[in-house]
């Protein structure tokens, strides 16, 4: 029978043996969300101050884009991979499905999005406030990229949280892409879904606790950096 | 100096994340069900195997139809499924080269311990599915066209009813889900005894009927064609193929036991 005390109990008793398959399932959770997320801002931040800056035809189409699929059904991007890379797909001769990098292309290709959409908005805001300024020093636009993404960095900061947290809480599109495979691609929100299923409700909820504590402990040591940073720099 | 830290950070996610690929290079790819995952056959059958040979089995757990679709696509050096008039297709398609019977278990009606429409004392699996359907009592099927989902619309089609209508309630979920929403919302469910067996939030649901011929279970294992997808690892995949049939592997099969109690028989010819 599963009461909240149970759960916290088996998340307690798991946390405290430090059962080496979990370390693992923690372990390859969390290289695959950063791992994404580290890949999608490296495209995305550059992406969305070029969003906020140049005026093109067809802009506001891309940004109503973004915004729409900050809101892409895991599953969908997860079908999507799992078509692109699967044997009879255009990139099956990788032989990348069931693999943590089949999962860190689907987990980028859910927090890019994000991450450029806020990001477009952060810096037009910025750039708002400082545009004559930026104007007088004689910076083109495509300079103006690396001083806007440095001024917005606090900010930006919680952009790429608001990712990490996407990544790491998903379950559609690691489960197709990963195959959830013990020891391989077994991750925390897959091992959850596996426990559900065996009925074993105190150790998925169990399991869900640790994946908060974790996430909580990552956002955390976020927040410190960003405020040591901001005193600092004044 | 930012800079500096975030290059190292990532050259060392790098390394570690090029560690987990890098791992073992004998492996196959086994697309297999949620019964065989579940119950924990697996983990008790492969390390044996693996010990063996030095071959790796990577699981894939997933309902029969979608098993087949991945083994249709290349996706999976082996198959392990419980569908014989599916997996003979498979073969007749030229997917496959040869289908072997394996193991079996048996199908058994799970419901609420009160048993509204009086299943228990059922003549036969038949006689079972029309009391249900008579007393429109809830039931829940898999309807995700699994191996299960595919032996229970049969048996409905037997018995000459047409499951549709308020009572019949289709999930689209594998069997442990499947459960988990029958013992919520009071349901009748057709489920795997291996999967039953092991699990571990029945709340009110109560083993109803078992025992008839018709419930017989079968799984097979297909060898796949090289012809369709030559890029397969089909020696390594061949050597599992036939340790499962080997005296070895019928023997780890009828070894796992759940609390006592076999829940895989092994019938290799």
């Amino acid at each position: 029978m599963l009461t909240s005390d149970n759960a916290f109990s088996t998340a307690l008793t798991l946390i405290l043996s430090m059962d080496s398959a979990l370390i693992d399932i923690v372990m390859l959770s969390l290289q695959v969300s950063l791992m994404a997320v580290m890949i999608a801002s490296l495209i995305a931040l550059p992406l969305g101050a070029a969003l906020a800056l140049w005026r093109f035809p067809g802009r506001n189409v891309v940004i109503v884009a973004l915004n729409a699929l900050m809101g892409l059904p895991p599953v969908v991007a997860g079908l999507c991979v799992y078509l692109l890379l699967s044997r009879a797909g255009p990139l099956g001769e990788w032989g990348l499905l069931f693999t943590p990098t089949a999962m860190v292309i689907a987990q980028v290709i859910l927090v890019l999005p994000i991450i450029a959409a806020l990001t477009r908005q952060q810096v037009e805001a910025l750039h708002g406030e400082y545009a004559e300024q930026l104007n007088s020093l004689g910076l083109t636009r495509l300079r103006m990229i690396p001083t806007l993404l440095w001024d917005a960095r606090f900010g930006l900061l919680t952009v790429i949280l608001a990712g990490f947290g996407r990544a790491s809480a998903e379950v559609g599109a690691v489960m197709i892409v990963g195959g959830n495979i013990d020891g391989v691609t077994r991750v925390m929100t897959t091992s959850i879904v596996l426990e559900t299923s065996k009925g074993n409700l105190p150790m998925a909820l169990g399991l869900g606790i640790i994946l908060l504590a974790l996430v909580t402990m990552i956002n955390a040591i976020a927040h410190m950096i960003g405020e040591t940073a901001k005193r600092r720099l004044g | 100096m930012k800079k500096a830290t975030a290059l190292i950070t990532a050259g060392a996610l790098g390394v570690t994340f090029s560690g987990i690929l890098m791992a073992a290079d004998d492996y196959i790819t086994l697309a297999s069900t949620t019964s065989t995952e579940n119950s924990g056959l697996f983990d008790t059958i492969i390390p044996t195997f693996t010990e063996e040979t030095g071959i790796e089995v990577r699981v894939v757990a997933v309902g029969t139809g979608q098993a087949f679709e991945i083994g249709r696509r290349g996706d999976a050096d082996s198959l392990l499924v419980h569908d014989t008039a599916g997996e003979e297709k498979f073969v007749a398609e030229g997917y496959a080269t040869e289908r072997l019977n394996v193991m079996y278990n048996d199908f058994v009606i799970v419901g609420p311990s009160d048993d509204p429409a009086g299943i228990s004392d059922s003549e036969n699996v038949i006689d079972a599915m029309q009391r249900i359907a008579e007393s429109e009592s809830p039931f829940a099927s898999r309807g995700d066209d699994s191996g299960t989902n595919r032996a229970e619309l049969r048996l409905w089609e037997d018995a000459g009813v047409t499951p549709q209508g308020e009572w019949y309630r289709e999930l689209g979920s594998g069997m442990g889900p499947t459960l988990n929403t029958a013992a919520g919302m009071d349901a009748y469910t057709f489920t795997d005894r291996a999967t039953w067996v092991a699990f571990d939030n029945p709340q009110d649901l109560t083993l109803l009927f078992e025992g008839d011929e018709a419930l017989f279970n079968q799984y097979g294992s297909l060898l796949l064609s090289a012809e369709r997808h030559p890029h397969l690892k089909h020696d390594l995949a061949a050597q599992w193929h036939e340790w499962l049939v080997s005296d070895k592997g019928q023997q780890a099969i009828a070894d796992f036991e759940v609390d006592g109690q076999q829940l895989f028989f092994p019938n290799a010819e």
